[in-house]
């Protein structure tokens, strides 16, 4: 999915550069976020992806490049002027005011009436299914309460783009997944520009429209949730981006549109071709466990050979290790399921390793 | 369990030693208060309990000298503690919420070195500095050494329950529209406030109960409490000085338990 044309863009960042000292946080990063969007942006920690929420926010200023709001340059204004509120990763509800007092903050420092701030915070808080706690102290909440307290405290002045920083990180993993799709049906709901910064790759997967997956204070790849898990442009993103198989290739041939790898023991595996890819080169592969399957040797149509290292239960999958002859080993993935199970094989057997259509994937960076 | 015989409570003698410490820390003070109560002109025989002497300190002879003393000594102490504290508090938020700056450590030295320089060279270098600008000496003169010399001690607690409060509720209002101003007093002040009282209150009892600077500072005729203490000591110890003495305790150990009570208190959590 790229930029649709018929909505307007929220947040655009343009260039923006970030340094501390000698140190660069961003390296000139360009995004442009739509609105009405449920954006992620994805990366392992120190990535930047938190420094460009934080700018966003301006609690961080920028050091070069611009930030516009619907148009607007916001890079100089306090974050007290910006129409954008954020969920912080500690909540920072304020300890010393109740639910209530802490939803209404917002609306009553924009200088509408504490009665008229309350009533829209009330309205908010039952949004969120809090309504009987709104006389409570933060610190008599669960940590899943006050996580959406914080929501309903950064909802209630209506902003136009809500940032969210790892909001969900310190909630159990249940929790987490309830909150996930409650957050995706809020965003639907209120049609506010969700900001949503992660280093969970599943999370970012379940929530987002788009994602842009960052690493050393760059953007590697900007793109649907489908297109990144799919198409991924280089082996940072292929490897973040849910489990892979990175096989290290040698490309043989390269014929209508077909590229020949071979890989270390002499095996070959026929692959989709990529720009930029030439016999000869040195380049990686990469393989989804979830599009492999494995056949008995023999019983089927010959191709990569190999022998059952271990198989792995893992509940909803079982997984594979096969080492191929003199070669590299490979992660397989079936489903626990008849149809599954049917393909796993016991360790020791012989085995051929069967790519789905499209299944590999090549990198050439 | 094994771990009990290496505690400190095992070691030889401790016991002796703790109540070695107690008595020479304690003993004086308790002897004071019961002879307060003492019925007795005399300070060493006890002749059962009274409370004339704390009579005599209201109604005495000297009563008026007493009540005039106390009524300087608190109207000083409450206008110190207030604005070294308020001072105090401004230093604090400066320090620990004003970004990297220069000299940065430098004033962090400065805020807390007057609480180890000897107090008698402060008093001096008081008079001197008072002499040099040729303020006449009196309530002022006090008043203003006062207000100088409390400011580390109230600084102290303030400072430490600012560290305890992290900036992203400063951030979170700001991102809630709350210009720097009303983040500082709708959520920065409110989280402080135990810290801004135990400082108030330390600040007070340290200005209630000075002697020395006091007594190098105050104007000649113009008393407080203590050096009125002094002055009434230098001509024999008599039971209502001890009464004066015990009252004063008194107002001290509330006001450091209630500053100490204070100081427990969490808003964070």
């Amino acid at each position: 999915m790229h930029l649709q044309p018929d909505r307007p863009i929220a947040v655009d960042i343009r260039d923006a550069v970030k340094t501390y000292g000698d140190f660069t946080a961003l390296k000139h990063v360009s995004l442009s976020i739509q609105d009405n969007e449920f954006f992620t942006l994805l990366g392992p920690s120190g990535c930047g992806k938190t420094t460009l929420l934080r700018m966003i926010a301006g609690f961080e200023d920028v050091t070069a490049g611009e930030i516009m709001l619907f148009g607007q340059p916001i890079a100089d204004l306090p974050p007290y002027q910006r129409p954008v509120n954020t969920v912080f990763q500690n909540y920072a509800l304020f300890p010393h005011m109740s639910v209530l007092e802490n939803v209404s903050f917002g609306l009553e420092m924009l200088g509408q009436s504490t009665a008229q701030a309350r009533l829209r915070a009330g309205e908010v808080l039952e949004m969120v299914q809090l309504s009987q706690f709104a006389a409570r102290k933060p610190a008599q909440l669960s940590g899943g309460q006050q996580q959406r307290v914080a929501l309903a405290r950064a909802l209630a002045p209506q902003p136009k783009v809500l940032l969210l920083d790892e909001p969900l990180s310190a909630l159990d993993l249940k929790l987490r997944k309830a909150m996930q799709l409650e957050l995706k049906h809020l965003q639907r709901e209120t049609g506010i520009t969700f900001i949503f910064v992660t280093h969970d790759q599943e999370e970012a997967l379940t929530m987002s429209d788009r994602i842009a997956v960052m690493s050393a204070g760059q953007v590697q790849q900007l793109g649907a949730a489908r297109d990144i898990y799919e198409r991924p442009i280089n082996r940072f993103v292929a490897d973040f981006i849910g489990d892979t198989n990175l096989i290290e290739v040698v490309v043989t041939r390269v014929e209508n549109a077909q590229a020949s790898c071979q890989m270390t023991g002499g095996h070959v595996l026929l692959c989709e071709a990529v720009d930029g890819v030439q016999s000869g080169a040195r380049v990686h592969l990469s393989l989804r466990p979830e599009r492999l399957f494995l056949t008995q040797a023999g019983a089927g149509p010959d191709g990569l050979r190999g022998r059952v290292r271990e198989n792995i239960f893992i509940g909803t999958d079982i997984t594979t290790i096969v080492a191929l002859d003199q070669g590299p080993s490979f992660t397989i993935r079936a489903s626990n399921s008849a149809r599954g199970n049917a393909r796993v094989f016991a360790p020791g057997t012989d085995v051929v390793i069967n790519t789905e259509q499209g299944a590999g994937r090549l990198l050439v960076s | 369990m094994a771990m009990r015989r290496y505690d400190l409570r095992h070691y030889p003698s401790f016991k002796a030693v703790t109540l070695f410490c107690l008595f020479v820390l304690y003993a004086p003070l308790l002897v004071v208060t019961a002879y307060s109560f003492n019925a007795s002109a005399s300070i060493t025989n006890w002749e059962g309990v009274s409370l004339r002497w704390y009579v005599e300190v209201f109604t005495g002879a000297e009563s008026e000298k007493f009540k005039s003393a106390a009524r300087n000594s608190f109207v000083i102490a409450l206008i110190a503690a207030t604005v070294s504290t308020a001072m105090a508090t401004f230093a604090a938020t400066a320090l620990l919420r004003g970004g990297r700056f220069r000299l940065r450590m430098l004033s962090f030295g400065l805020i807390s070195l007057p609480l180890m320089v000897p107090e008698i060279v402060t008093a001096v270098a008081t008079l001197i500095f008072f002499n040099a600008l040729g303020v006449e000496r009196g309530l002022l003169t006090i008043l203003l050494a006062h207000i100088a010399f409390c400011i580390p001690f109230a600084y102290l607690p303030i400072s430490a329950r600012m560290q305890g409060i992290e900036a992203t509720y400063e951030q979170a209002a700001m991102d809630l529209y709350a210009t720097r101003a009303k983040a500082f007093t709708r959520v920065l002040l409110p989280l402080m406030m135990p810290g801004i009282l135990s400082g108030w209150l330390l600040a007070f009892i340290v200005s209630l109960d000075d002697f020395i600077i006091t007594n190098f500072v105050k104007g000649a005729g113009v008393e407080t409490l203590p050096t009125a203490i002094f002055g009434a000591v230098k001509q024999g110890i008599k039971p209502n000085i001890m009464a004066i003495s015990t009252m004063l305790l008194g107002v001290s150990v509330v006001m450091v338990t209630l500053s100490w009570l204070i100081s427990q208190r969490d808003t964070t959590k």
